[in-house]
């Protein structure tokens, strides 16, 4: 076999395909994952009739969509309804090919600047919210289209400014050598906590997901921009969904929870013992970067189980005024650590805003009601 | 300098968060609501004019299709009003009252609890749904211990009640009781101090003291803007006198203290619960009704009579004509119709947003807006 097509096709290509079942896999279980686990949050027991623990709801729920009439409101503009549900799918399906899961041979194809592009990749995703909502002629949809579109523009700036402090400390844009760098010292999570929780909100507001599910609202827009959409295409907007919510749980993981390393407990598991394992080496890690995806898909599920919706104006307030000065402050503060040639003291701050959290949250405690009579006015 | 451009959208009668039937026309700028106008009936059954083609007992039944979620006070509040009417309030049994009483404050505690709930999920938090529906469950458990319904009760009759307690049921309500108050900590620890949900609920929806009243509004909308107006206090009724409890009313009139003013709303029905217990048990057995004749022909007149129900002020006028065994006319004074008409005071200026939080807050039932 041609050397070029064995390195640029064969192996891309099948490396692609794996990585791609695997995905539709997780979205297929995060299907069941998540309702099963909102059921026990809610002293319920979720889906538990197909199949062994109801696992087989995740089959089931795919073909019933796939059985369901296809409806296509009159005076939709067709094109665009037809595009709205493929459009969020494509750009996230694509970041998976630039995602290290382990060791050199891991990846898709290693890009020197792979953040870039993924960055540039999951802002495209909104155009199909839009385009959905829009062509759906429907007023509601319509105002779920345009949430959206205000909603992930203003998210991507404090995603992008968070980023850029692990990009100061790594000083790459490759993603592997990012991995590295984190391997090398410490994870980013503690020398960038503050970045990393301006990304985690950001990465919650970029995947529609409580407390930012604006744009589907199911209680104010009835379902935002797919209250017209119905069988297979309301289930390419739930997928697109699923893969956006993995594809910002794998970057999190990779730039600010060490990817495939294991920290300072590695166990002996570095990257280069597990190169040196072969294959087996190469599962390890894959399952250790699962794992840690899999935790985030289900903070994921514990927020939405949690907490009420924002209202749209409190939403810009919390990105605007909150998340972009902080991040910015973030690129400064980083700035003049690594000027000072001491970044890594930077994980002590991130130790003690960590303990301050934990502090203040497990000090508050439930509330009574304080309503108490200040004015009265006796009516007669 | 900017055009305007205003969208009109109906909201409702099919939209998720309307809590039934009801339609409100908006006119919106943006997100921005300019003017809201609910429109009403489409639930409309005629009740009234049932009323004056059916007898004086039969028409309990029908009382507990109003108010859907909280028939045991429609219930009470019509068995008052004719008893009234007939001038028998005097002679109704301790222990019938005492009953009356139990089953109206356990109607309280389940009507705000399916309120809790559904201004929760309105607002996006889902998880409250569950747990409100849990303890409620065990309510509606004691109904059907009682009766034999759970939603819609008919367990008042005029003159007294239909049947004594079965056994082991006052155990069962004392079980309820001891634990929901540790119920009530767990949904304000999902709410109270949330800094999403006091976002999304303070400063919505303000009603001044004097508004309130000029609005007509009743029940939690009224004390939670500072109007300390309870019926149980000032009309009693039953045995209201004899038990101890608090009207919480809030300060600043928004959908936060309307919010605390329910949830304390629950925690003194409860109180009222633990202290019936020992009364009811004080009573004799078997005394649950008042010796009236079967055929019941008020004498002419009119009576207006009115009981704190969930919601509000819940009135009956009732017109005999002395000679007919049904009543020549009957009118409802629902108080979610009347709360309704503060909604597009409360939204204009507002987003849609908050729309649902409004309509959350008035607390409206559609049976009982429409009759």
């Amino acid at each position: 076999m041609n050397d070029a097509i064995e390195t640029f096709l064969f192996w891309p290509v099948l490396k692609y395909v794996i990585v791609f079942s695997i995905v539709m896999v997780i979205v297929m279980a995060m299907t069941w994952i998540e309702r099963r686990m909102l059921g026990f949050f809610q002293a319920r027991l979720g889906p538990n009739r197909v199949g062994p623990f109801g696992l087989f709801q995740a089959i089931a729920d795919p073909v019933k969509l796939l059985l369901k009439e296809d409806i296509l409101p009159r005076k939709a503009e067709k094109i665009a309804y037809f595009l709205g549900p493929m459009l969020p799918i494509i750009p996230g399906l694509m970041v998976f090919t630039l995602i290290p899961y382990g060791p050199e041979p891991l990846t898709v194809t290693r890009v020197n600047v792979g953040l870039l592009l993924i960055l540039a990749l999951t802002s495209t995703a909104v155009y199909g919210i839009i385009l959905g909502g829009w062509a759906s002629n429907n007023k509601y949809s319509l105002m779920g289209g345009l949430r959206s579109a205000a909603q992930m523009v203003s998210y991507e700036v404090p995603f992008g400014l968070s980023v850029v402090g692990v990009l100061m400390m790594a000083g790459t844009l490759d993603l592997y050598e990012i991995v590295r760098y984190q391997e090398a010292h410490s994870w980013n999570f503690f020398t960038q906590i503050v970045a990393c929780f301006v990304f985690f909100v950001a990465m919650n507001a970029e995947s529609n997901r409580t407390p930012f599910d604006l744009p589907e609202a199911e209680s104010e827009l009835v379902a935002g921009f797919h209250t017209e959409y119905s069988g297979m295409k309301f289930a390419f907007f739930m997928l697109g969904e699923y893969t956006m919510m993995i594809v910002n749980s794998c970057l999190m993981v990779t730039l600010f929870m060490g990817g495939w390393t294991l920290g300072m407990f590695n166990l002996g598991l570095t990257t280069e013992r597990l190169a040196a394992m072969g294959a087996f080496g190469a599962v390890l890690a894959a399952l250790i970067f699962l794992t840690k995806v899999m935790f985030f898909m289900l903070v994921f599920v514990w927020f939405r189980a949690t907490f009420p919706r924002f209202r749209f104006d409190q939403l810009m307030d919390l990105g605007w005024k909150w998340l972009i000065p902080v991040a910015l402050a973030n690129i400064v503060v980083t700035g003049l650590f690594i000027l000072a040639g001491a970044e890594q003291a930077m994980g002590f701050i991130g130790i003690a805003v960590l303990a301050l959290i934990f502090f203040f949250l497990f000090r508050s405690k439930p509330a009574k009601s304080t309503a108490t009579p200040q004015k009265v006015i006796h009516a007669s | 300098m900017f055009d305007v451009h205003e969208m009109e959208v109906n909201f409702g009668p099919q939209h998720p968060s309307t809590h039934g039937v009801l339609r409100v026309l908006l006119k919106i700028d943006g997100e921005r609501i300019i003017d809201a106008k609910p429109i009403v009936g489409y639930l409309h059954r005629g009740t009234e004019k049932l009323f004056e083609h059916m007898t004086y007992p039969q028409c309990v039944p029908h009382t507990d299709r109003m108010d859907y979620v909280a028939s045991a006070t429609n219930n009470l509040g019509y068995v008052e009003a004719v008893e009234k009417l007939l001038g028998i309030s005097a002679q109704i049994p301790k222990r019938a009252q005492l009953l009356r009483v139990i089953l109206s404050e356990l109607q309280r505690i389940s009507s705000h609890l399916l309120w809790l709930a559904t201004h929760a999920i309105d607002l996006g938090a889902m998880t409250p749904f569950f747990y409100t529906f849990r303890e409620r469950e065990e309510i509606l458990d004691l109904f059907e211990a009682y009766c034999g319904a759970r939603l819609t009760l008919n367990c008042m009759r005029i003159g007294g009640m239909p049947e004594d307690m079965p056994p082991g049921w006052l155990e069962d309500l004392q079980k309820l009781v001891d634990k929901f108050d540790g119920a009530m900590d767990e949904y304000e620890s999902l709410l109270t101090t949330n800094r999403i949900w006091k976002r999304r609920t303070i400063g919505i929806g303000v009603i001044s003291p004097e508004e309130a009243i000029d609005w007509g509004l009743t029940g939690p909308p009224l004390r939670g803007s500072g109007v300390e107006w309870d019926l149980r206090r000032a009309q009693p009724y039953e045995c209201y006198p004899e038990l101890e409890f608090d009207i919480p009313v809030g300060k600043n009139g928004d959908t936060y203290d309307r919010y605390l003013v329910r949830m304390e709303e629950m925690r003194q029905s409860n109180r009222i619960l633990k202290q019936c217990i020992p009364m009811i048990q004080a009573t004799p057995e078997g005394e649950i009704k008042a010796k009236i004749s079967k055929v019941i022909r008020p004498p002419e007149g009119e009576v207006y009579h009115s009981i704190e129900s969930p919601k509000g002020e819940l009135g009956y006028y009732i017109v005999s004509d002395g000679k007919t065994t049904n009543a020549y006319r009957c009118h409802v004074r629902p108080p979610s119709f009347v709360n309704l008409q503060a909604m597009p005071a409360m939204v204009k200026g507002h987003l849609i947003s908050d729309m649902v939080a409004v309509i959350g807050t008035i607390d409206i039932v559609l049976g009982e807006v429409d009759r």
